[in-house]
């Protein structure tokens, strides 16, 4: 009976004390606003960067060209066996032909008479399942018999996969940087307010209170104070986001491509709320800890 | 109820409060602590009530060694005294109402209980009026009462009380004492410091005289007994 009336008190107090203290939740909730805006904003930014980068990366191709006198099924099973190889198809000289004849277009005069003795070789193109492998497919490739030649634009995509990792290192560690400052803000805003209210929870214990009785208001204020920030800040993300979607819609931006998928954005949403929740009641209780000792 | 041997308080600073004192108070005790200001009054109560830990000597609070409590056994023992600071420490948001709640509220009591016990215990001090302001909208001796009333409000066994009268006109402080009184003959332990003499004289209890942390006198039926008639 005691801990239950001691429960509706906490409860009772927690929205008392956050209305009478308006100013200062508010103060606490939009430092948790603006901390979680930039962390988030710059997820979502590094969120598309990435698949930017994927999307480049799955261009890529590698083309194998082959002498007249190659075994082409056995040849075609041998790439399909390598380590990391996702996609084999064939590209007859015919068809080769056709479509260099396709993409020259209006000068495409210049290849009359070619069709009977064509000298495009047959080939292969291989995609991978990413640009990492790619310079070791090719390598194994081109020690193939019948392989007259290898090509997937030397250099360049090592340069790309060096961006790629850098990009990625860059981001997390950023990232990383950013929510350890989010965090440490939160903390320090929160700890001001309780810091500004010890006197009370000196009296409180000088009162017989318990440390939990003390603190449980705490607690839930902090986390409600999170509440409210984070809920502000995610609302913001999505509808920024969301018109950013519209618009790039409309203009047709058609190489660049934004995240839609609701599972990644909703992992990443759900994350930004939790954490100014979570970070909310654990920073208050924390900061109330060393005034518990009188 | 309250046992002091050879206590003695040295302040960081390195003011000796309280020195070498022994003292005992029985259950049901009506006790002034008097003495010029800076004799070691407050720090007497601050000791009791575990504001302050003696610097040595031992203290007793209902026959068990007080300075072993830990945190839930201090917690326990406050809940049983009733303080009266001489700061007051009201709780700043809180109503005088409200004030007085939280004594009931940490131990736990049902708001049905609060909310009939609260306004009694105002009524008894005058403030029944007074109920839904916030301290800083009360004059220092409207404090000074819901301070009270937030010690007596829990039934205490020990109500321990610095300068209660400090802030009240004659007749205030006459009528807060009958309640002391008239709370001391069911049994609980009162302890009061104070520099109200005329009242002391008046009233014939227990006076602890103390000078420069020392007992100087200690008398039932005493009197203030400082160059005053
Ligand atoms: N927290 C403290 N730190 C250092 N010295 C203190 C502290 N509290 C009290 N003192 C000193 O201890 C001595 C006794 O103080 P105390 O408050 O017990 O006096 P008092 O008898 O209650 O006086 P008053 O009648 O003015 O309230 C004083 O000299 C005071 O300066
Ligand atoms: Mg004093």
């Amino acid at each position: 009976m005691g801990f239950l009336n001691a429960l509706r008190y906490c409860l009772r107090q927690t929205l008392l004390s956050i209305a009478r203290n308006f100013w200062l939740a508010t103060a606490s909730a939009a430092m948790i606003t603006v901390s979680l805006l930039i962390l988030g904003s710059f997820a979502l930014v590094a969120l598309n960067a990435g698949q930017f980068l994927n999307q480049v990366e799955s261009e890529i191709e590698i083309n194998v060209f082959l002498r007249d006198t190659a075994q082409i099924n056995d040849l075609g099973r041998e790439i399909r066996a390598l380590p990391g190889v996702e996609r084999v198809s064939y590209i007859a000289k015919e068809q080769a032909l056709d479509e260099m004849r396709e993409s020259l277009g209006e000068r495409r005069d210049i290849l009359v008479g070619l069709e009977e003795d064509n000298p495009l070789p047959n080939s292969y193109r291989v995609r991978t399942a990413n640009a990492e492998v790619v310079p070791a497919v090719a390598g194994a490739i081109e020690e193939m018999r019948g392989v007259e030649k290898v090509r997937y634009g030397q250099g360049y995509v090592e340069k790309l996969i060096m961006i790629t990792r850098w990009v990625n290192a860059a981001a997390l560690f950023a990232a990383g940087l950013l929510a350890l400052a989010a965090v440490f803000l939160i903390m320090t805003t929160i700890r001001f307010s309780v810091m500004a209210r010890r006197d009370e929870v000196e009296i409180m214990k000088y009162m017989g209170a318990s440390n939990w009785f003390v603190r449980f208001p705490f607690l839930l204020e902090g986390m409600v104070v999170g509440f409210f920030g984070s809920s502000v800040a995610v609302l913001m993300l999505g509808f920024v986001y969301y018109y950013l979607l519209l618009q790039v819609d409309q203009v047709s931006l058609f190489f660049i491509q934004l995240v839609t998928d609701q599972r990644i954005l909703g992992t990443l949403f759900g994350g930004l709320f939790g954490l100014g929740v979570f970070i909310g009641g654990l920073a208050s209780s924390i900061s109330i800890r060393k005034f518990l000792r009188v | 109820m309250i046992q002091f041997y050879n206590v003695t308080k040295l302040y960081p600073n390195g003011v000796k409060a309280i020195n070498d004192i022994s003292l005992r108070i029985k259950q049901g005790d009506f006790a002034f602590l008097v003495g010029p200001s800076g004799a070691g009054k407050s720090t007497i109560a601050k000791l009791v009530f575990r504001e302050e830990k003696p610097t040595a000597g031992q203290i007793f609070f209902n026959g068990r060694n007080a300075l072993r409590f830990r945190g839930r056994e201090v917690v326990a023992m406050r809940r049983r005294i009733g303080m009266i600071f001489q700061d007051f420490r009201l709780l700043p948001r809180k109503t005088a109402f409200e004030n007085v709640a939280f004594a009931l509220e940490v131990t736990g009591v049902s708001g049905w209980e609060i909310r009939k016990r609260v306004p009694e215990v105002l009524k008894q001090v005058g403030l029944e009026k007074k109920v839904d302001c916030f301290p800083e909208q009360l004059s220092g001796g409207e404090q000074q009462r819901v301070c009270v009333a937030r010690a007596i409000v829990k039934n205490p066994v020990l109500i321990l009380a610095d300068e209660p009268t400090g802030n009240l006109d004659p007749e205030t402080s006459r009528e807060l004492m009958e309640l002391f009184v008239q709370i001391n003959q069911s049994g609980t332990t009162i302890v009061i410091a104070t520099h109200a003499w005329d009242i002391v004289n008046e009233m014939k209890k227990r006076v602890i005289a103390l000078e420069n942390g020392r007992i100087v006198r200690d008398e039932e039926q005493g009197s203030y007994g400082y160059g005053v008639s």
